[in-house]
């Protein structure tokens, strides 16, 4: 099958699916619907493979598009991009087959069905695109089909505030990315890629193109403080969409942000990358601090995001800079991790969201404080959320850990800066890191142990079920992948490298392999062998009770109580909560958090000593946010309580606004000429 | 093949000396505060009895409490398999680097948490949540410590990080590798849960961290995961003496050089077990929340020792 072929099977199979969810309904539509989107995600990963390992990117025309100024190409980076929304699409696609029963008869499903294959054909299309019109198109369907998604539980408290939440700050993004296209091909948005490469910019237009590109790119990947929609609209989405829009949708902030600083504008000045870097450091830290104090399991997640999206950052931010000092093994190997992260987090995010889902689905509940003892009602999504919990801690051998390790030798690579002062920003992102990979660690020991272990806390936790065949196939697809995905290094990445090959300056000789399979990188760095470690541990576990049988250990096991003190009946009540969990570090962190306390007793009338009742209240809000955000939305509020009075409602008022409007278009072109 | 008999006998002596290493500490220890204190062999006979004795899990427990005594003991054999005990560079060498060392122990601590919580006691919570807490704050230093070390050496590798001070002993004695010094050595009293930041000694208070953690196991999984901590703290001392002061450590494999590694290796755990013993001798436990005072001071010692590096090259 040529390119031609399967990209022509990616968008008449996301069409279907998108027709046949709005014609026909019930649990046929939510077969078609899903039926659809997995041959089409299927075709995308195909096509993806396809064109990773093909010399030349194959440039393929689509004249079956209305408009011809639409324009496609697929390159190694389009390519590794298409892999990702095909992995993540397909396992989301089958999941969401059986997640969408429950919403019969209470939500639209035909809308759901619809914007779902709409999402993933605009994502699809929007990596492959060649000019900045039909890139901009495709991100506008994204963000639009994602809202009506997250819109889809209107009637839940919460859900339109972060709907628009979400909206304001896509648009802003978008009017951002706008202006940047628009500084890019000067003033034609039809110019092709090729050409935005070769023009000759001002480095004032540059900057601004940077700068815009950040803002607009950052604010769809979810970076600190432009992050605030994320922790509200993904966790509202039903638990599918939420791992489609935390492992793929925010994943275009980086696929934009890499399409346009790296490829387009050929990397910048050092302060591009020490910006990106520095962005990422902080986004990195506050997204896992602020992920430790959630109860809320789906925006616990959605939080890791920001941190995710992150240590991202940080892989590309070192490789901006690297690339600045004319280091390109150094940036290649940055920009590899980073994005090899990218993938890694589109699997770990998408199987943890749909962990999440599933949960919610067996009890109805997010709050972490009402669940406990899931493991043993619900033992495969358990396992599969534990695979999840423990490629995002970075603990080896699993996908995390791999992408981290290449990141870490990256930022060591930094002493080969030659200026010491801006050399010293490496070892602080190493540290940050660092701090940010262990704090990890410690959520998802919460997330995992108040959530599915020790006993059940209310009833509706205590009659969870295991969720059906179809969501626990999607989750396995991606357990899977993280799996090989973190065996797998010495596969991922020289095919990552062969996909920045096509940028300019980006070599594909990083990364020498021996035939132990280490990953080894020449200058500066260390070893490592994913697969080696994972057999060595592997062996180990085999040998340890084998040897302990045969040397004679007592293999007798008996159950019994939890020790109580002597106190008999334990109750889910003396267990350890996700509140108490992250106490320590929330008195640590406390100059960050400024939790507020509200704390009243009711003594007994008679005595102060007698206690009656003890209320106690903690809570936390970002308090930056407060500090940016509260006083944008007051300017807003008042500005459009100014413009609501143009509104007259009359309709010669409005006939004279738009001949008034007409006249000063006419005259601004005059004069522009 | 010499390499890698070394190697498993590298392993097997790490195992076999961990118990020896704790009873070493509390004898020392004792003798420090006029009492005559357990033999050094103790250990072995509390892991001996321990394994004939047959283990009570919680009804609560699942799997994950089951599986984390295997998964804690096997991860840290591995790390055993990977640091420098005797000799470099080892085959094993080039499957893991500092950082994977670090992430293996992770997994261990990680684990071991989760199975704190697993049997719905509130010492197990406590102890997870402590545990993670401390763990995750010592992280930075551990990560600048190995950023020192690093730039001195051109590698992650711990082999390479050994055979490169040897090529140039001056290096041994540079800023840089003393302060990273003695910032691995706070994360080490942190990390193997010895004073000031938890008390090996106590059982059934409030303080204790790694103790209440895992206060439900029993039988040959509670030998496990005391025969994987001291493990741990060997590894530890291992790390502290053979990477900072590498003399001893064997390069070519001769029976002479080897028998030399052993000896010096001894002689580096006994100073270093020594000084932990007049440490906790002569200090008190830190407040838990007094802790993150402490690592922040052992990260500013990275940080120096990375900027000196730096400054230095």
């Amino acid at each position: 099958m040529t390119p031609e072929h399967l990209l022509l099977a990616v968008v008449f199979s996301y069409g279907t699916g998108a027709l046949a969810a709005i014609v026909v309904g019930g649990a046929v539509g939510r077969g078609l619907v899903a039926g659809c989107a997995l041959l089409a995600a299927l075709s995308g990963v195909m096509l993806g493979v396809i064109c990773l390992g093909a010399e030349h990117a194959p440039t393929v025309s689509a004249p079956f598009l209305p408009l011809t100024s639409f324009s496609l190409r697929i390159d190694g980076l389009s390519a590794f991009f298409l892999i990702l929304i095909g992995i993540v699409g397909a396992a989301v696609s089958v999941y969401g087959f059986g997640y969408s029963a429950a919403y019969e008869g209470r939500y639209s499903l035909r809308l759901l069905g619809a914007m779902l294959n709409i999402l993933l054909l605009s994502l699809s299309v929007q990596v492959m695109a060649d000019n900045a019109l039909t890139f901009l198109v495709a991100w506008e369907a994204m963000s639009l089909s994602a809202y009506l998604m997250v819109l889809t539980e209107h009637d839940r408290p919460g859900t339109l505030r972060a709907a628009h939440w979400y909206i304001a700050i896509t648009h802003a993004s978008f009017a951002a990315l706008v202006g940047m296209f628009l500084l890019l091909s000067a003033g034609d948005l039809t110019t092709s890629f090729s050409a935005m490469r070769s023009a000759l910019l001002t480095p004032g237009v540059r900057n601004a193109a940077f700068v815009l590109a950040l803002l607009g790119f950052g604010a769809k990947a979810g970076i600190v403080p432009l992050h605030v929609w994320l922790p509200m609209a993904h966790p509202v989405a039903p638990s599918h969409v939420s791992a489609l829009m935390s492992g793929v949708v925010i994943k275009m902030g980086i696929y934009g942000l890499v399409r346009v600083t790296i490829d387009l504008l050929v990397g910048g000045p050092s302060w591009w990358g020490g910006l990106v870097l520095g962005i990422g450091t902080v986004s990195a830290l506050l997204g896992v601090l602020y992920a430790l104090m959630e109860h809320d399991l789906k925006r616990l997640l959605a939080f890791h995001s920001v941190e995710n999206i992150g240590i991202i950052f940080i892989g590309l931010g070192a490789g901006l800079l690297f690339q600045s000092y004319g280091l390109m093994t150094l940036a290649t190997l940055s920009v590899v991790g980073g994005l090899y992260h990218t993938l890694n987090h589109a699997c770990f995010k998408g199987l943890l969201f749909l962990g999440a889902g599933s949960v919610l689905h067996a009890t109805g509940t997010r709050n972490m404080e009402e669940l406990g003892g899931l493991v043993k009602r619900m033992p495969r999504t358990a396992f599969f959320f534990l695979v999840g919990a423990c490629a995002i801690s970075a603990l080896p051998p699993l996908n995390g850990f791999a992408s981290e390790w290449l990141v870490f030798q990256a930022l060591l690579g930094g002493s080969a800066i030659p200026q010491a002062e801006v050399a010293l920003i490496m070892p602080i992102a190493v540290a940050m890191l660092a701090l940010t990979s262990g704090l990890a660690a410690a959520c998802f020991v919460k997330a995992f142990g108040i959530t599915f272990l020790a006993i059940p806390r209310t009833p509706v936790a205590e009659r969870a079920h295991e969720s059906p065949v179809s969501m626990q196939a999607g989750m396995l697809t991606l357990a899977v992948a993280c799996v090989a995905l973190g065996l797998a290094p010495f596969v991922i990445v020289p095919l990552l490298e062969s996909s920045l090959a096509g940028l300019n300056g980006f070599t594909a000789t990083t990364v020498v392999f021996t035939p132990a399979l280490p990953l080894q990188v020449p200058g500066t760095f260390g070893q490592m062998s994913a697969p080696l470690l994972a057999v060595g541990l592997a062996v180990l576990l085999t040998l340890v009770p084998l040897a302990l049988r045969i040397l004679g250990a007592d293999q007798r096991l008996r159950v019994g109580d939890t020790w109580g003190c002597g106190r008999i009946g334990q109750t889910p009540r003396m267990q350890y909560t996700a509140t108490a969990f992250a106490e320590p570090l929330r008195r640590i962190f406390a100059e960050l958090y400024r939790p507020t306390r509200d704390l009243s007793i009711d003594f007994h009338p008679a005595s102060k000593y007698f206690v009656q009742s003890i209320e106690y209240r903690s809570e936390i809000h970002p308090w930056f946010e407060r500090v940016l955000y509260g006083g944008l939305v007051l300017v807003i509020r008042t500005t459009a309580r100014w413009v609501r009075r143009l509104q007259g409602g009359s309709l010669h008022l409005y006939l004279l606004y738009m001949a008034l409007a007409f006249l000063v278009l006419l005259t601004v072109a005059r004069w522009w000429r | 093949m010499r390499a890698y008999v070394l190697q498993v006998t590298q392993a097997t002596l790490a195992l076999l000396l961990a118990p020896g290493l704790v009873g070493l500490i509390r004898w020392m220890k004792a003798r420090l505060q006029n009492r005559r204190g357990a033999p050094m062999w103790q250990p072995y006979a509390e892991l001996r009895k321990l394994f004939q004795k047959e283990v009570i899990v919680s009804s609560n427990a699942s799997w994950v409490f089951r599986a984390a005594p295997f998964l804690v003991f096997s991860s840290t054999v591995a790390v055993t398999l990977l640091v420098p005990i005797l000799a470099v560079p080892l085959p094993f060498d080039r499957v893991g680097d500092l950082l994977v060392v670090v992430y293996l122990l992770l997994l261990g601590t990680f684990f071991l948490a989760l199975a704190g919580l697993d049997v719905g006691s509130p010492f197990g919570g406590m102890g997870a949540s402590r545990e993670m807490t401390v763990a995750a704050l010592a992280e930075p230093a551990i990560a600048l410590a190995i950023f020192a070390l690093a730039l001195s050496a051109g590698s992650t590798n711990l082999g390479q990080i050994v055979a490169r001070t040897l090529a140039h002993p001056g290096t041994a004695l540079s800023p840089g590798h003393l302060l990273a010094f003695g910032a691995l050595f706070v994360v080490t009293l942190a990390e193997t849960g010895r004073l000031p930041i938890d008390n090996p000694a106590t059982h059934l208070e409030l303080t204790m961290i790694h103790e209440a953690m895992v206060l439900e196991y029993s039988g040959r999984y509670l030998a496990l995961i005391e025969w994987a901590a001291a493990t741990k703290l060997l590894i530890f001392f291992s790390l502290l003496g053979n990477l900072f002061i590498p003399w001893g450590v064997a390069v070519a494999l001769t029976p002479a050089t080897v028998a030399i590694a052993v000896f010096s290796l001894l002689a580096k755990f006994i100073v270093l077990a020594g000084t932990v013993a007049v440490l906790e001798t002569r200090i008190a436990k830190l407040r838990l929340f007094r802790v993150p005072e402490l690592l922040s001071v052992s990260f500013l010692l990275g940080l120096l020792a990375v900027t000196s590096s730096f400054l230095l090259r």
